[in-house]
């Protein structure tokens, strides 16, 4: 019982001093600037009005998707800088078939989510095979696809435009009103409503803790990822292991725009929101790889945004602020982790240092033995 | 989660990989043929600025940002650290460049650019070599950082100034240009008058000698002290082992983490200086998003030169001269870059064939290049989208087709800790 509270204290001291290290630093820089201090802090901490609660849910909510393709990928040592690129291509290949209406409502959506999740796989896939077969590092060929996913998916997006809508914003047709995806009205005072796929969003979060933790195959990607030699001895092949996860990866990733594509765009166009792949590895990074973690750290992010969108009105500071408080947050977090991993080693070193001489006085440790 | 990922699929190589050496004739040869190829290729195809002295200069404009923000990646990885930080680290170069540059002349802001660069590189060092957090982790850590400091500073401190804005600096001044008096303008006729060969040479060469920025000779300069500080001195040997193996290094008393620290914060300075370059020379302005993901194509150079300066600056110069010609409206040049590489691509399938006698892979090279050449045919240009790519498609061709000839340090991105050696 002690022994697990100890364990609580020391997951719960990281993120908790990581916070206190942001805060301390955003508010050197800001001394530094000469920018109001007081005025920022008030700004980001006063409680958000609900149709800001709206938009911090609904944001958490592609995070969270984004983090979770990203932490698929982390459980197994593989780093998937990619998420960026397959989500992009991923929902404008869902775009513009949704945008068709072939088939009547829900089918339409769920063969467009399904399409989603196999591009996504796919462009995933091209650095899985690179790994498997090449030995090519997956940091940077995803780097690489992600600026090729850039260029493809502009190229494609002038063929496809539809030109009917007369502004010059460039998206693709507009989904018909039967297969957008109706929000639900959860927060009262606000018009604005959260968005359906939150749904989807849980779905995927419980669907990874149960197949990483409930499954055979959870088990042999954890066990890869902690020790690739003991993987191999106990029979698991790690090639296809990395293929297999790396498209999972991917196919998670296909679903990050699809809560932002059936919810609030309804088509796929030049302003769609970018950058959600880099979120993703800091939030998973903040949530070391948990569900729940994810959740918070998604929460997290889509709070600072939201909050920090007001920061030019109220304190008359740029709101790019937020990104010096998000960065410094991911590295204070890992640093943190890390020292407090070190900490706690020592402690439980300290522990069984007592034991042992506690049981058997006068005896010396053996030589060697850390105290 | 260490850096060194799964070594799945990574081969190893067992024995001494003999490096073929390069002599001084043989480069000269080297680059004869890859004139003599742009000549034809220029007449057969009449794309007229493939081999510009515009298009070069611009190239060389292009290269040097990568090439330094390589250099950068080159230091760091060397002594064992992974850089994918660089292009934060060049933002805040940009910054630098723009702050000092309006306020103390564009000396200054050089020097400004090489210090907010080395800023985010001491943030790097703090990160992963006292507290031993994942390269990787703490690299993307300081693109976002560097991302938002840039900008938000810039809104600070630029915003009511003459002429700049919360996004953008005033104008900054020039750094020198040089040119050779004799020799510029008489290059400049003879590749006018589009004799095949001579003008093709002259308008390289005219590329080097006129209206070229001192910071140009300035990265030179730096490519050819990195290799005789890495590779030819104490210093550049130790620093060395520490990316190969700290703790050999180690046990014969090099200080490790000093070595990494200092390797480190020159990478930042390099980036930041190539983030300079961006602001000083080739906008003459501080912008916000002004690095396009140049640190990045930076790193992928590096690997594109296997992990040494020669090769980088090679990997550099093909980014930049794919970036240049795009730039100057350029479908009609790389649709006349496809012909050449039909050729290459169904060259490699033949030596394949003949020489390896691997049927099936040289059937599938044949086969691509077959469709490459069809493409040149078929086609009047190619789309710009996909002359944007060329670099990056370039990359990972070269990683899928000769990963196994790349070496990287053998302790790259590893962590390492004090007192680790048995």
């Amino acid at each position: 019982m002690k022994a697990s509270l100890r364990r609580l204290g020391l997951a719960l001291a990281a993120p908790v001093l990581a916070l206190v290290v942001a805060f301390v630093v955003t508010s050197i820089v800001l001394l530094l600037a000469g920018d109001p201090v007081v005025a920022v802090w008030t700004q980001l901490l006063t409680a958000p009005r609900p149709r800001l609660i709206v938009g911090i849910i609904n944001g958490a909510s592609v995070y969270y998707l984004s983090a979770i393709a990203v932490a698929i990928g982390f459980r197994m040592n593989l780093f998937n800088i990619g998420v960026d690129g397959q989500y992009r291509i991923a929902a404008f290949a869902a775009a513009v078939f949704a945008g068709q209406g072939w088939l009547p409502g829900p089918l339409n959506i769920f063969v467009s989510l399904l399409i989603a999740v196999v591009v996504g796989a796919l462009w995933a896939g091209i650095a899985g095979w690179l790994k498997f077969s090449r030995g090519v590092s997956e940091v940077i060929s995803t780097i690489m696809l992600n600026a090729i996913a850039t260029g493809l998916v502009s190229f494609m997006l002038f063929k496809v435009a539809d030109s009917t809508t007369g502004s010059n914003v460039t998206n693709t047709k507009l989904l018909p009103p039967s297969s957008r995806v109706p929000g639900f009205a959860l927060i009262s005072g606000t018009p604005n409503k959260v968005y359906g796929f939150v749904l989807l969003a849980i779905l995927v979060g419980v669907t990874y803790w149960v197949v990483l933790n409930k499954t055979r195959f959870g088990y042999d990607l954890r066990a890869t990822g902690r020790s690739e030699t003991a993987a191999v001895a106990s029979g698991v092949n790690v090639k296809r292991m990395v293929l297999t996860a790396m498209l999972l990866s991917g196919a998670a990733a296909g679903l990050v725009g699809m809560p932002l594509l059936f919810g609030q765009d309804f088509s796929y166009g030049t302003t769609f929101q970018p950058g959600l792949g880099f979120a993703g590895i800091a939030i998973a990074l903040l949530g070391r790889n948990h569900p729940v973690g994810i959740a918070f750290g998604a929460l997290l992010w889509s709070y600072l945004e939201q909050q920090g969108n007001g920061l030019q009105i109220t304190a008359g500071v740029s709101s790019e602020l937020v990104f010096i408080i998000q960065g410094v947050i991911v590295l204070a977090v890992v640093i943190a982790y890390e020292v407090v991993r070190r900490a706690g080693l020592r402690m439980e070193q300290r522990n069984v240092a007592r034991q042992l001489s506690s049981d058997q006085p006068g005896h010396h440790l053996p030589e060697g033995a850390p105290v | 989660m260490s850096t060194a990922g799964l070594k799945a699929g990574a081969q190893v190589i067992t024995g001494v990989v003999r490096r073929p050496r390069l002599s001084p004739a043989q480069i000269a040869i080297m680059v004869f043929f890859a004139v003599l190829i742009i000549a034809v290729l220029r007449v057969v195809t009449g794309a007229k600025d493939l081999a510009s002295s515009g298009a070069l200069a611009a190239a060389i404009g292009l290269a040097v940002p990568i090439g330094l923000a390589g250099l950068g990646g080159l230091w760091s990885e060397r002594a064992g650290v992974v850089n994918i930080g660089l292009e934060g680290m060049m933002i805040l170069g940009t910054w630098g460049a723009g702050f000092f540059g309006f306020h103390y002349g564009p000396w200054a802001g050089l020097l400004g650019a090489m210090f907010c660069g080395m800023i985010g590189g001491a943030i790097h060092a703090v990160a992963t070599v006292v507290f031993g957090v994942d390269h990787i982790v703490s690299g993307v850590a300081i693109n976002i950082i560097g991302l938002g400091a840039a900008k938000y500073l810039a809104a600070r401190t630029f915003t009511g100034t003459p002429g700049g804005g919360p996004t953008q600096s005033p104008p900054l001044g020039e750094l020198p240009t040089i040119s050779i008096p004799g020799i510029s303008p008489g290059l400049a006729t003879l590749e006018k008058k589009q004799i095949f060969f001579v003008s093709d040479l002259a308008s390289i060469l005219g590329a080097f000698v006129t209206n070229l920025s001192i910071l140009t000779l300035i990265a030179l300069a730096l490519v050819f002290m990195t290799w005789w500080v890495l590779w030819r001195t104490t210093f550049g040997l130790r620093l060395r082992s520490c990316g190969e193996s700290p703790v050999a290094a180690e046990t014969l008393g090099v200080n490790v983490y000093r070595y990494k620290f200092i390797a480190v914060l020159v990478s930042g300075a390099m980036a930041g200086l190539g983030g300079g370059y961006l602001a000083l020379v080739a906008a003459n302005i501080y912008r916000d998003g002004q690095t396009g993901g140049r640190g990045f194509i930076g790193l992928a150079a590096m690997i594109f030169g296997n992990w040494r300066p020669g090769g980088l600056v090679g990997g550099a110069a093909l980014f930049g001269y794919t970036d240049a010609v795009q730039l100057r409206g350029g479908g009609s040049t790389v649709h006349a870059l496809l012909l050449l590489l039909a050729v290459l691509v169904v060259a490699i399938g033949l030596w394949q064939i003949l020489r390896r006698q691997r049927l099936i892979q040289g059937a599938v090279a044949i086969a691509a290049g077959a469709i490459v050449a069809g493409w040149f045919f078929v086609s009047e240009t190619v789309s710009d989208e996909f002359t944007g790519m060329t670099p990056y498609v370039a990359t990972l061709l070269v990683l899928a087709l000769s990963s196994q000839r790349l070496r990287m340090p053998a302790a790259d991105g590893q962590p390492y800790r004090k007192g680790e050696a048995g």
